[in-house]
């Protein structure tokens, strides 16, 4: 990258930014959150990839229900996505959250079941409900992504005999996910972003972090800043991580 | 001459879209090394015929052998076992206008791919093979490029390189130079011909009269669903006895 003129200013300018950042605002309370910080970057990271990973698996079988299964099955798939896109992911959160939370305690047989200690913690529910979401956001993406591949590919496959769990295996899949990468990767940064509701339950990630440092120490703008530095970075990986997925594959697939 | 092993035989075979009925009541029978041509005007059935052979589409009635053996039909024509079906396609190789070869594998995957993860070839068997056919069509080089940096005539020769693979016992070919650029023929034709040379069964759909003429051991001339005419290519093209069929050979030229 060359060093022009404009370029220079632009990193000083950065660069100023953030030594005034460190030397003027209050940062004092860091070394005693950063613990918890910590704990709460760990939190955001594996919810966002245990939902990403579970709803994407979810959003398979969504998808193909719709653009190839039966009407009894490609119905109930698009009924499912058009419910989860139609109402917001706080709405369904608190629905999970306070509806079977507080529904569940009522049958002894749940409250003596061996899952109950996960059932009465909030993580389930936040966990249960970013899934769903997910699912229901990428089974549409995936239904294009099914649809988008050629059918004559799909015909050389069943005229060499392949069997159909094969073709979908071998074939149909790994064309369809190649093809709805570049949107899979943003929804995931945007799942990224969807995260921080989960601290309305009581779930304990990076953004819930950040206001309880803000309760005990009434330093308002700083932990926001950190939120933003937080979210930028995952954001980062998230993109570089998909680019190099993406990269694997040829870019032409026509 | 000594008795050839029957390949391919189609009884009576109909088959209908909705109201139309496309094939109506069409017969055939390769023996090994035969290498049948059908030709017609478009609409005539041609292809469809083909791909009922192997099962691309479902017949509405008739009766199809390959290699020997029946394949069980219900009463509407559906084959009653699928096992049964995807084992006789694997005996026929079939390569289509479109090529479409698998646009998310290399050259070389596209070769080994039905081979190791359906015929349960040891894969560095299936690779030592899949390059020497790729050797054979003229694309060694070409083994790990993708199909898209492929030119149409390198793309349908990758792709009957793919179906010879799987050791076919029949080749069938749907038009397989029609989506080609006129100077890209040439070289497919030219694999199509050492296919026929070495005494491979295959049933040829095609728009190449010459062709046809040149490679076929029998000719079939389908009009509206129904075979007008057939027999050695000598005869069908240098006498042919149909108004039909005479007028078919002036239109193509």
């Amino acid at each position: 990258m060359r060093l022009y003129p404009h370029r220079i200013l632009l990193i000083l300018l950065a660069a100023a930014l953030v030594v005034w950042c460190a030397v003027s605002l209050r940062w004092d309370w860091l070394p005693k959150y950063l613990p918890l910080i910590a704990e709460g970057i760990w939190r955001t990271v594996w919810i966002l990839v245990v939902t990403a990973v579970l709803g994407f698996l979810l959003a398979i079988p969504l998808g193909l229900a719709q653009a190839a299964g039966p009407w009894v099955l490609a119905a109930p798939a698009r009924a499912f996505c058009t419910v989860i896109r139609g109402t917001p992911l706080l709405l369904q959160l608190w629905l999970l959250y306070y509806g079977l939370g507080s529904l569940f305690p009522q049958y002894p047989w749940i409250r003596g079941s061996e899952l109950w200690p996960y059932l009465r913690q909030a993580w389930p529910y936040a966990v249960l409900a970013l899934t769903l979401s997910f699912a229901g956001y990428e089974g549409e993406v995936m239904r294009g992504a099914f649809r988008s591949v050629p059918r004559g590919q799909l015909e050389a496959a069943k005229a060499m005999g392949m069997p159909r769990l094969t073709i979908l295996r071998r074939i149909w899949l790994p064309q369809a996910i190649q093809r709805a990468l570049p949107t899979l990767g943003g929804e995931t940064v945007l799942q990224l972003k969807a995260t921080p509701l989960v601290a309305t339950i009581t779930v304990v990630d990076i953004y819930a972090v950040a206001g309880r440092v803000r309760q005990d120490t009434f330093i308002v703008y700083e932990p926001l800043l950190l939120l933003a530095v937080v979210y930028m970075l995952i954001t980062g990986v998230l993109v570089l991580g998909f680019r190099w997925l993406e990269q694997r594959r040829p870019a032409k697939v026509a | 001459m000594a008795a050839r092993a029957e390949a391919i035989r189609i009884e009576g075979l109909r088959k209908s879209f909705g109201e139309l009925e496309v094939l109506k009541g069409v017969s055939l029978l390769a023996h090994e090394g035969d290498v049948v041509a059908i030709i017609g005007g478009s609409g005539s059935g041609k292809s469809t015929m083909l791909r009922c052979i192997n099962f691309l589409e479902t017949p509405s009635s008739g009766r199809i052998v390959i290699a020997g053996e029946e394949i069980a039909l219900r009463a509407d024509g559906t084959p009653s076992s699928r096992r049964q079906i995807e084992h006789a396609r694997r005996r026929l190789g079939m390569v289509f206008q479109q090529f479409n070869l698998w646009t998310h594998k290399t050259v070389l995957e596209n070769l080994i791919e039905v081979p190791v993860h359906v015929l349960g070839v040891p894969r560095a068997e299936a690779v030592e093979r899949a390059r020497k056919l790729l050797a054979r069509v003229g694309l060694a080089e070409k083994a790990d490029v993708y199909p898209a940096y492929l030119s149409g005539g390198q793309q349908q020769r990758a792709a009957i390189a793919r179906a010879l693979a799987i050791e076919p016992r029949a080749m069938l070919f749907d038009e397989p130079t029609s989506a080609l650029d006129p100077e890209l023929v040439g070289e497919v034709l030219g694999v199509i011909r050492d296919l026929a040379a070495e005494g491979r069964t295959m049933i040829l759909v095609t728009h190449e009269m010459k062709f046809a003429r040149e490679v076929a051991s029998h000719v079939i001339y389908l009009h509206n669903g129904v075979i007008e005419e057939e027999g050695p290519p000598e005869q069908l093209f240098g006498a042919p006895r149909s108004e039909r069929l005479k007028q078919f050979l002036k239109s193509v030229g």
